[in-house]
């Protein structure tokens, strides 16, 4: 019980002090979990909803995948991404092991199942209600797909929010792709890792909780910038 | 008609033997029929008599199990008629956006030729001054009279309307039907699907009396009026509570 | 707050580099947490990089998987303590010439009040006999690291096979030094560290140091240059100055100046250049 308030104590003093070992760490965070999120919600939100209203054969087997990849470990994925991208790997001539890039990378194959199944989900229950229409105006499919993306844009911001969610949560892949190198690819959760493992469990939980305020101002933005969304 | 020289006309329409069957069930049976370009065409029968499958068929939504459709000299399976056409449902599918976008979204597809703009559409249908509200945060009768401004943005020849006012209030139906009468009078072509006979009665130039997936009818609305040519017509007129069966 | 917001996405995303926006040179070291966690390299670096201008950028994992990561050449230099991987590592050719660098030891640690007595054992052989023959609680790393590979040498040098009683009293955590510490602590088991880890952890609660000083215990740390030969794109030039400065006197002097409350962790031994 100490150590909790203890950690209370040390993340309101981390946070006012404005520590700049961990605003480093922080930004670093922030950096590659946005810019994931964002490259995810860009492919994975029209793939979504072209999967929601196309028709083809076995369908339900890439929506089982996908469903299935929702859940897929995070460090599964960082040493399938390390294989990958090592310098003995088919990848390794990037160069992107052990730098943000490799991190942003893992992160948008993490998030895109869940920003693509969820997207489809919605646009599938907005086709059945919008197909006549489409069919009565001629709407083409792209012009279909960018009118219901963008009618359904509360719901996406929600998956995004989701995708993001996941994204600056984990630890497991990017600490394996980025190594958790001090001042280069240290974000919160490795640092969390990093602190848990040299024992000092009240700066892991006071990290934590730094982690927790991140992700209620950033839920706190969008969720403002979702009430001043144009009717 | 607001059709150019160079473009074939749409009518007369012609049916021939069409037939629809939904899930092995028929839906249409044997439909035979020629509708001219004049007035408003409003189609009357009871629940499941085919009303709005027929209204589908003739849009091009769904299409017959056999026969044949043209519109003049077009087979109608084509894109290039259904362009020409627009529908308003019973419930109307607006868009997400504002009053004013869901009017531009119709302005500005590629194949629209309306004669108006946004702001004569808006002030047409009176909803110049809800137009930056939410469209679905409207109530019922601005919703369809939006709706119907929509559909005019396109600038079609031909309109289907089918029940679009069945769920709104006198005093909506009124100011829908002096929208209906409008577009009639500026040479639109209309099909009108309601179970409102007093609305046949005002806005009908002629009637299609369905019964069973067949027309049962088809006649001036003077003549279906006051002078059915079957007893079952006549109860109908009269308001008889009949089954479909008998 | 909606300017303010795609500002914000805009400055964040766009921003971010795709690689280390340093500079200039730069190494990638693959070492053990051992060294990583206890502070030396925050300690240690900033004066080998003052000096040469080359970025160290330290990969810590347990010694098993940074030999691993050298050979699929995902490293320029390989600091670990391991010696007879290390040298296999060498022969194999996947690097130039291993160094001795420093050392420390290792410690066994438990529950204060020490119920198989380790405290009063000859040697470590002793130590791990006694846990074995009272089953006492014993956290192992069974991760394949360094540390998890003295830990087997000794339980070999006992004749007992622990890992037939897996689960029972010994557990395997599969997991790094400070993980395994925190398990400890909080079975009130028996674990074998090294010094460093140890000094620098600051979950102890009741355990303590019971058996310490045995000439078995000793921990030597090794550097490595990967080689270029088998590693084409490996910055060896740099990597040699990393390891020609930790080996030089000045270097030395550093490593054993590095203290945490007031004791000295590594111990300098490298041959004289």
């Amino acid at each position: 019980m100490q150590d909790i308030w203890q950690s209370f104590e040390l993340a309101w003093t981390l946070i006012v002090n404005l520590n700049p070992a961990l605003s480093e760490i922080v930004l670093l965070s922030l950096r590659v979990s946005l810019t994931a999120t964002l490259i995810a919600c860009l492919v994975g939100m029209p793939l979504g909803a072209l999967l929601g209203i196309r028709h083809f054969r076995g369908k339900w087997a890439v929506t089982v995948v996908l469903n299935t990849f929702m859940g897929m470990p995070p460090v599964v994925l960082g040493l399938l991404f390390y294989m990958v991208l090592s310098a003995s790997g088919p990848l390794g001539w990037l160069q992107l092991l052990y730098t943000p890039g490799a991190m942003i990378l893992v992160q948008v194959f993490l998030i895109l199942p869940i920003v693509t199944a969820l997207t489809k989900q919605i646009i599938e229950d907005a086709w059945v209600e919008y197909q006549p229409l489409f069919q009565s105006l001629c709407v083409s499919r792209s012009g279909a797909v960018k009118t219901m993306l963008w009618d359904t844009r509360t719901s996406l911001l929600t998956v995004s929010l989701a995708g993001f969610a996941r994204a600056i949560s984990e630890v497991g892949a990017v600490i394996v792709v980025g190594g958790n190198i001090n001042h280069l690819t240290r974000v919160m959760t490795t640092a969390i890792a990093l602190e848990t493992s040299k024992g000092d469990l009240a700066m892991a939980l006071a990290l934590g909780m730094v982690l927790l305020m991140i992700a209620l101002t950033v839920n706190a933005m969008v969720f403002s910038a979702r009430q001043r969304l144009p009717v | 008609m607001t059709t150019n020289a160079d473009v074939q006309s749409l009518f007369p329409l012609k049916l021939q033997n069409v037939s629809l069957n939904l899930n092995e069930k028929p839906v249409l049976k044997d439909v035979n029929l020629t509708i001219s370009d004049h007035g408003v065409t409003v189609i009357l029968g009871h629940n499941g008599a085919g009303k709005s499958m027929l209204l589908k068929i003739l849009h091009g939504l769904l299409q017959p199990s056999s026969g044949t459709i043209h519109w003049g000299d077009t087979n109608h399976a084509s894109d290039q008629v259904r362009r020409r056409q627009a529908m308003v449902f019973q419930k109307p599918v607006l868009l997400k956006r504002s009053v004013e976008a869901n009017i531009k979204y119709a302005l500005d597809l590629p194949h629209s030729h309306s004669k108006w703009s946004c702001v004569e559409l808006l002030e047409h249908a009176e909803l110049t001054p809800l137009a930056n509200r939410a469209a679905r945060s409207l109530s019922g009768g601005e919703q369809q009279r939006l709706a119907f401004a929509r559909a005019m943005a396109t600038g079609p020849e031909v309109l289907f309307l089918d029940e679009p006012t069945a769920n709104l209030d006198p005093d909506a139906t009124l100011h829908l039907e002096s929208l209906i009468q409008t577009a009639s009078a500026s040479d639109i072509k209309v099909f009108l699907v309601t179970h409102d006979m007093g609305q046949a009665k005002r806005l009908a130039t002629e009637i299609l009396f369905m019964r069973n997936g067949s027309v049962e009818e088809h006649a001036l609305k003077e003549d279906f009026f006051n002078r059915p040519s079957s007893p079952y017509c006549q109860s109908f007129i009269d308001g008889v509570l009949l089954s479909n069966n008998h | 707050m909606k300017p303010l917001l795609i500002k914000l996405l805009i400055t964040l995303t766009l921003s971010a580099p795709l690689h280390s926006t340093y500079a200039g040179e730069s190494i990638l070291v693959q070492s053990t947490t051992s060294t990583a966690n206890s502070g030396l390299y925050d300690f240690i670096l900033p004066l080998f990089e003052q000096q040469t201008n080359i970025k160290v950028n330290v990969v810590a994992v347990g010694t098993g998987q940074a030999i691993r990561n050298a050979r699929n050449c995902d490293a320029d230099v390989l600091l670990v303590h391991a010696k007879s991987s290390e040298e296999k590592f060498v022969e194999e050719g996947y690097g130039v010439q291993r160094l001795d660098l420093m050392y420390n030891d290792f410690v066994i640690v438990g529950p204060q009040n020490d119920p198989a007595d380790i405290n009063e054992a000859d040697n470590a052989t002793d130590a791990l006999s006694k846990i074995a023959a009272g089953k006492a609680l014993f956290a192992s790393r069974g991760d394949n690291s360094g540390t998890h590979k003295k830990e087997v040498s000794l339980w070999q040098a006992t004749s007992i096979d622990p890992t037939t009683d897996s689960g029972r009293w010994y557990r395997e955590t599969g997991s790094g030094m400070g993980a395994t510490l925190n398990v400890s602590v909080g079975m009130n088991a028996y674990t074998l560290t090294d010094r460093a880890t140890w000094i620098s952890f600051n979950n102890k609660q009741q355990h303590k140091i019971l058996l310490e000083g045995d000439s078995t215990l000793f921990n030597q740390y090794g550097v490595i240059l990967v080689n270029e030969k088998k590693c084409p794109d490996t910055n060896s030039h740099a990597g040699q100055k990393f390891i020609d400065w930790m080996t030089s006197p000045e270097g030395q002097q550093r490593i054993a100046q590095f203290t945490l409350d007031d004791q000295q962790l590594f111990y300098p031994n490298a041959a004289p250049q």
